[in-house]
């Protein structure tokens, strides 16, 4: 079974179909990436699964269990985390922060008080257990990024290439078991994309299930098991970068229809 | 003359509470709330039917009075939840509004726009408090000033835990805090709740201590002066709250304290109000002093590293 699929997934924006009727599936410990044209719903398609947008109508499945109405922190919390095509880290505040918020809910003692009004009354002890593990747990992930030499920085105040690891580097902080990357190498030079290349590569290493959103090609064909095009929100075609390269549904999507 | 300085210092107690529990919303965790004057009245009324109609204490309701405010917040911060923004604003404007028509039409409980000025004078170890006697001011500025530093000294606990760690995140990026996992509702709905409840206990003392209350002193212009206090100063800073409380409550009340009232509007306080705000946002939109930015990762060293000690 797949560890996350979607049946006849559907998002309607007044009269726009963003997304229209998808089924994908996705299997544990993959790489897919999922391509198409600018508007072609990707995002929207995202959004919906991640919980931060509601289906018009189709349902979502992870792990086996339906999710379609989840709200998104819920949903973060079974094991999907994301980034978002525009960067949305935490901007006043520094990278290690960024990094603790995203193990805010991890942390937390399951046997012992949960409730945080409840932990604040009756004092640290367990807090601090807590905190601790945070501590200990951001810094195994800013070190997995190389991000420790600036984790005192404002989020904001780091180059473009590295705010994007960083973002990734939160979304790991939630240990999820499926990783949704939304156009990650947007705005990199070779060299960044190349070592994002790497990247996903060790992550998927760590067993983690990637989904990413991606234009840039090379990488799309190096690194993905299989890629799923969507265009005007029809899923078009999906299979191994081979099958998807000379697919002529594909192609025309890419380069407009050809009159003959 | 020491009298006027007792009076302003009860009243800018009392704002500083007030003051506090809007910082908590507005400033720690970017919610634009209208209707601080709302709790206040509640609370004020509480404290004042309860101690009339059940013959209760004056510190029992007073924390009754907070738990009432608590359930209003509670209240008015679930369905205004899922508003952003300018939105949100208006529903607490329109809230804080329902309040004082209630207060002012439901003459059987609230003795309508007249007011209630029969409120039995609170005791202190078998002392009178009461509003004519000037022994009891210095009591009563204490009392007020503790509970305004106990009030800091809680929400300072609770910012600098992981749960003000939570609501920074939610004021930088709402969406993003959701996609890590954090139940931005529970949150939200909490600063409310704290927030409401501390106008409560504001708007007791405040009946307590005048001993009388009627509903137009509720109105919109005091949630903008409490709002004024808390921008004034900085948001997002408890200390400058109670900096721009002290400043406001000089500035609106020193005309009345000093007896020239008669020869000023009443209408100039709220010129004053519109003013700061204005002026602030133009030139010093941080505030006087300016928010304060933790470092949530060495709060977390040092409180390890004394653990560990
Ligand atoms: N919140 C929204 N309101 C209205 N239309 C939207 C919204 N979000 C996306 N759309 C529309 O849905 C379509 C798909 O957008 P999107 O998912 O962002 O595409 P992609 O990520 O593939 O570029 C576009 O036509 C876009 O204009
Ligand atoms: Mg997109």
């Amino acid at each position: 079974m797949p560890l996350l699929y979607t049946q006849d997934l559907r998002r309607e924006f007044g009269g726009v179909i963003a997304v229209s009727d998808v089924d994908i599936e996705i299997y544990k410990n993959s790489i897919t990436a999922l391509i198409g044209p600018n508007g072609a719903g990707k995002t929207t398609l995202f959004n919906t699964i991640t919980g931060l947008d509601f289906s018009t109508s189709g349902r979502v499945f992870f792990k086996g269990e339906d999710i379609t109405e989840l709200p998104a922190y819920k949903i973060t919390r079974l094991g999907i985390a994301r980034t978002f095509q525009n960067i949305r880290l935490f901007k006043e505040m520094t990278v290690f922060e960024n990094v603790m918020i995203g193990r805010h809910f991890r942390d937390t003692h399951p046997k012992i008080v949960k409730n945080d009004l409840l932990n604040f009354v009756i004092g640290k002890v367990y807090i601090k257990k807590n905190e601790k593990n945070i501590y200990d747990n951001s810094i195994k992930w800013l070190d997995f990024f190389d991000l420790l030499n600036v984790r005192d920085e404002y989020a904001k105040n780091l180059p473009y290439g590295k705010q994007r690891e960083l973002e990734i580097a939160r979304a790991l902080a939630t240990e999820p078991d499926i990783l949704f990357l939304d156009e990650p190498a947007a705005g990199m030079n070779a060299s960044e994309t190349d070592r994002l290349m790497k990247t996903i590569k060790r992550i998927r290493d760590l067993g983690i299930t990637v989904v990413l959103i991606e234009h840039d090609m090379k990488l799309v064909m190096n690194i993905s098991d299989k890629i799923i095009v969507l265009n005007y929100g029809k899923k078009i075609a999906e299979g191994t970068p081979e099958q998807v390269r000379n697919n002529k549904d594909v192609i025309e999507a890419y380069l407009g229809k050809t009159n003959d | 003359m020491e009298n006027f300085i007792f009076v302003i210092l009860i009243y800018t107690g009392i704002y500083a509470i007030a003051a506090l529990g809007l910082n908590l919303v507005v400033g720690y965790t970017g919610l634009l709330s209208l209707c601080q004057a709302g709790f206040i009245a509640i609370g004020a009324y509480t404290t004042a039917i309860i101690m009339n109609a059940f013959n209760t204490g004056f510190w029992e309701s007073m924390l009754l009075s907070g738990l009432v405010a608590a359930l209003f917040g509670f209240i008015i911060g679930m369905p205004t939840l899922r508003l952003r923004g300018d939105y949100l604003a208006i529903a607490t404007l329109g809230f804080g509004e329902i309040v004082q028509n209630v207060i002012m039409n439901w003459d059987s409980v609230t003795n309508g726009p007249m007011g209630i000025h029969s409120i039995p004078e609170p005791k202190l170890f078998g002392m009178a408090l009461s509003a004519s006697s000037d022994q009891a001011k210095p009591l009563w500025v204490l009392t007020i000033w503790i509970i305004a530093a106990l009030s800091y000294y809680l929400i300072r606990r609770l910012i600098r835990s992981r749960v003000g760690r939570a609501l920074e995140a939610i004021r930088e990026d709402e969406i993003a805090a959701s996609s890590m996992g954090i139940n931005t509702a529970k949150y939200k709905v909490g600063v409310f709740i704290a927030g409401a409840s501390l106008g409560g206990i504001a708007g007791s003392l405040y009946a307590g201590y005048s001993q009388a209350i009627a509903p137009l002193t509720f109105n919109f212009m005091m949630s903008i002066m409490i709002l004024c206090m808390v921008v004034l100063g900085g948001l997002g800073n408890s200390f400058a709250t109670v900096i721009g409380a002290i400043i406001i409550t000089i500035a609106s009340e020193l005309p009345r304290l000093i007896g020239i009232s008669h020869r000023i509007p009443p209408q100039l306080n709220q010129v004053l109000f519109g003013c700061i705000l204005v002026f602030m946002m133009i030139y010093r939109p941080q505030g006087i002093i300016g928010r304060i930015k933790l470092n949530y990762a060495k709060i977390l060293k040092e409180e390890i590293l004394h653990t560990e000690k």
